[in-house]
């Protein structure tokens, strides 16, 4: 059953994402920016669904914290990975972009910042779970860090926005002009798209903790006889 | 009166359980000595009756309440693996750490005295890492009984401890005891252990083998109840 | 009247003969002054400590030209690397130091709540690292003759110096019985005190500049306090979580 809900849902992404990129490749080009400014749609939808990854994680977290049940801390780390995968989408998209536009592959950009602080913050979250062995205390170490990461994303952004109106520098992916409805429509499905996608990979995930842990009390029982 | 209740704990490493719906009671004043294998969860089970983790299902309680809450924390003693006594410290030093944490009246006449007790009182400024084995051994059970504690959870006391150590300890359990102190203790060296005891139980593979009363068979021969109630 | 009695008697009450309540400032002391004692007596991580804050401002003169009026400018940003660096060598001690001997184990037995043993811990890093703050300031001073007005300097420390302390004990307890802990540290904590490090960092720019802190990067002040306060009551709240599993 969970995997015929995981091929429907994969199917109707892609077939999703296949219409958006049609769509986006008929749209004009941008005024000033041309054609690379379309990566927009996905460099926007992309940080949207690692912010929702986040607060997946979070809430798992303070789930699993109060209830001492596996399957929140499963969720926890497979909504923290699929956040880190496309948070990294963004950090790229929007690389690529300052490339064309202005020949610099990085420049500190509040958003961009912002993301790739957040990203250091969840990529410790993993790190930190890959050092721990036994499964319980891995966890639960793991569900207070989460805590404390997400608790910061909110602080890193605002400072650094403030940093950056004290200290001004290029901005990255903004359009000087409106945005027109169709192509918000569009940024719209898209990050329908990639929710969708982001909850298949998730799916996938938790599957395979569940199986980890199979492995983890076969091999206990064994150290045990 | 009851003093400890284990009421069906399960243990759990992620999936694997440590502890399998253990029951047990011990009555104040008894003194249960606890065995097993290796890996049999004996260190697991005095943990989470100390305190130190919860159990995944099931309660504990020392008399009637929660091992966690302050008031109990007060009346546990434990001693584990480690001495939990600091090497940077005198052996007074760590007395006197103690005795405050547990809110003793007067820390510095109770660590004093126990530094007697333990024989300890011409060391009492040494520091801890230059004493030898045995005096480290003495010194982490000052540190346990120092406050006085109604119920004493011990680990494998007798482990790796010198004939004074053994000595000291056996006379300090016997007079808590006659006291109407409740000790737990696990054990592999069963002789000093039985001879200590008024109960035994039996931990096989997490779950409890066998629990009764402490004969003089097992007094005798210490290996009759793995021969009876053991696996191999 | 039997022993037993007497026990429960004494459990109901809370007090036995011999007992007083111990306030949790008190303990909190008795915490510090434990970790203080232990420390100076050894001096293994002050030591340690000052000694790579010199040595890094030293190499500082051989990457930066501070004598450029535009280099000054990021004596802020120098500084507070350091700080952060040389903090983190006295913040690991702080939870490892319980692990020899067992003796976690008997101050989680003990009746002391894990707010207390937290509070207790991470003022005693607080006071050692800012020691090494404070000695380091006038080195600096000294090598590269930049010199801060003192009042408003040791509020940016104090602010800043609590947020990697909070930060650096709680996570010094959670990675305390992990591999790699000296490692693992530093890339668990920087991340997360980017905003502080940035306020103490911009406040310090502030002074070697001669701007007052009280002036336009008051709002600096106010992200450095907030973040404090917030962790502050998060590590609180989840200390005893992490202490007993």
């Amino acid at each position: 059953m969970r995997d015929k809900i995981l091929y429907g849902m994969g199917v109707v992404a892609i077939l999703l994402l296949a219409r958006d990129v049609y769509k986006i490749a008929s749209f004009p080009p941008e005024a000033a920016q041309g054609a690379i400014f379309k990566i927009i749609f996905f460099h926007v939808p992309a940080a949207w669904t690692a912010m929702v990854a986040a607060g997946t994680a979070l809430v798992s977290s303070i789930l699993f914290l109060m209830k001492k049940d596996f399957k929140y801390d499963a969720i926890a780390v497979a909504a923290t990975e699929v956040g880190l995968a496309f948070l990294a989408i963004n950090l790229v998209t929007g690389s690529i972009w300052g490339h064309v536009i202005w020949g610099i592959w990085w420049t500190w950009d509040v958003r961009l910042t912002s993301a790739l602080v957040c990203w250091l913050l969840y990529a410790g979250y993993l790190m930190l779970r890959h050092a721990i062995e036994e499964p319980t205390q891995r966890a639960t170490f793991a569900a207070v860090f989460s805590i404390f990461a997400f608790l910061d994303v909110p602080i890193v952004y605002f400072s650094i926005r403030l940093f950056r109106t004290q200290h001004p520098g290029p901005v990255f992916l903004s359009s000087n002009g409106s945005f027109p409805p169709d192509w918000t429509m569009v940024l719209l499905w898209n990050w329908i798209a990639l929710l969708m996608l982001g909850i298949v990979i998730m799916l996938v995930r938790l599957g395979h903790e569940e199986t980890q842990r199979e492995i983890d009390y076969v091999r206990r029982m064994a150290h045990a006889l | 009166m009851t003093a400890v209740t284990v009421d069906g704990v399960w243990k759990f490493y992620g999936d694997y359980p440590a502890l399998r719906d253990v029951r047990l009671e011990v009555d104040s004043g008894a003194c249960l000595a606890l065995i097993g294998r290796n890996g049999a969860g004996k260190t697991t089970l005095l943990r989470t009756i100390a305190g130190f983790s919860k159990p995944g299902k099931g309660a504990i309680r020392i008399f009637g309440k929660e091992p966690r809450e302050t008031e109990t924390r007060q009346h546990i003693g434990v001693i584990g693996h480690g001495i939990a006594v600091y090497d940077e410290l005198s052996a007074f030093e760590n007395l006197m750490l103690y005795a405050r944490l547990y809110g003793l009246a007067d820390p510095k006449r109770a660590a004093l005295d126990w530094l007697e007790q333990t024989g300890l009182e011409r060391v009492r400024d040494g520091l801890v890492r230059e004493f030898s084995r045995g005096m480290r051994q003495r010194l982490a059970v000052a540190r346990a009984f120092l406050h006085e504690p109604s119920v004493l959870l011990l680990d494998e006391p007798f482990t790796a401890l010198d004939d004074r150590a053994i000595a000291v300890l056996q006379r300090l359990l016997r007079e808590a005891l006659a006291n109407g102190k409740t000790v737990i203790m696990s054990t592999h060296q069963l002789r000093e252990a039985l001879e200590l005891s008024s109960h035994v139980a039996m931990l096989n593979r997490g779950q409890v083998a066998f629990h009764g009363a402490c004969t003089a068979e097992m007094v005798a021969d210490p290996g009759w109840v793995y021969a009876r109630y053991g696996e191999g | 009247m039997t022993a037993a009695n007497d026990v429960s008697a004494g459990v109901r009450k809370g007090a036995t003969a011999g007992r007083r309540r111990s306030s949790f400032t008190r303990l909190v002391f008795v915490i510090m002054a434990k970790d203080l004692r232990a420390e100076l007596r050894t001096k293994e991580a002050v030591n340690a400590s000052l000694a790579f804050a010199v040595v890094i401002l030293v190499l500082f003169n051989f990457a930066f030209d501070l004598d450029d009026p535009s280099t000054r400018m990021i004596v802020g940003g120098l500084l507070w690397l350091v700080f952060a660096f040389a903090g983190t060598l006295v913040l690991n001690r702080s939870f490892a130091r319980e692990l020899p001997n067992d003796c976690l184990d008997a101050l989680v037995a003990a009746p002391v709540s894990g707010a207390c043993l937290f509070l207790g811990k991470a003022l005693a890093s607080y006071v050692l690292v800012m020691a090494v703050e404070l000695v380091s300031l006038p080195v600096f001073g000294i090598l590269y003759n930049v010199w801060f007005p003192f009042g408003q300097m040791v509020v940016v420390l104090a602010l800043g110096t609590w947020a990697l302390t909070v930060i650096g004990t709680v996570f010094s307890a959670l990675t305390v019985n992990i591999r790699l802990r000296e490692v693992m540290l530093p890339m668990l904590t920087y991340p997360m005190l980017v905003p502080a490090l940035m306020g103490a960092m911009v406040l310090t720019a502030q002074l070697a500049a001669g701007t007052s802190i009280w002036g336009d990067s008051v709002t600096w002040l106010k992200v450095l306090t907030g973040f404090d306060v917030l962790y502050t009551a998060a590590a609180l709240t989840l200390v005893e979580t992490v202490l007993v599993g």
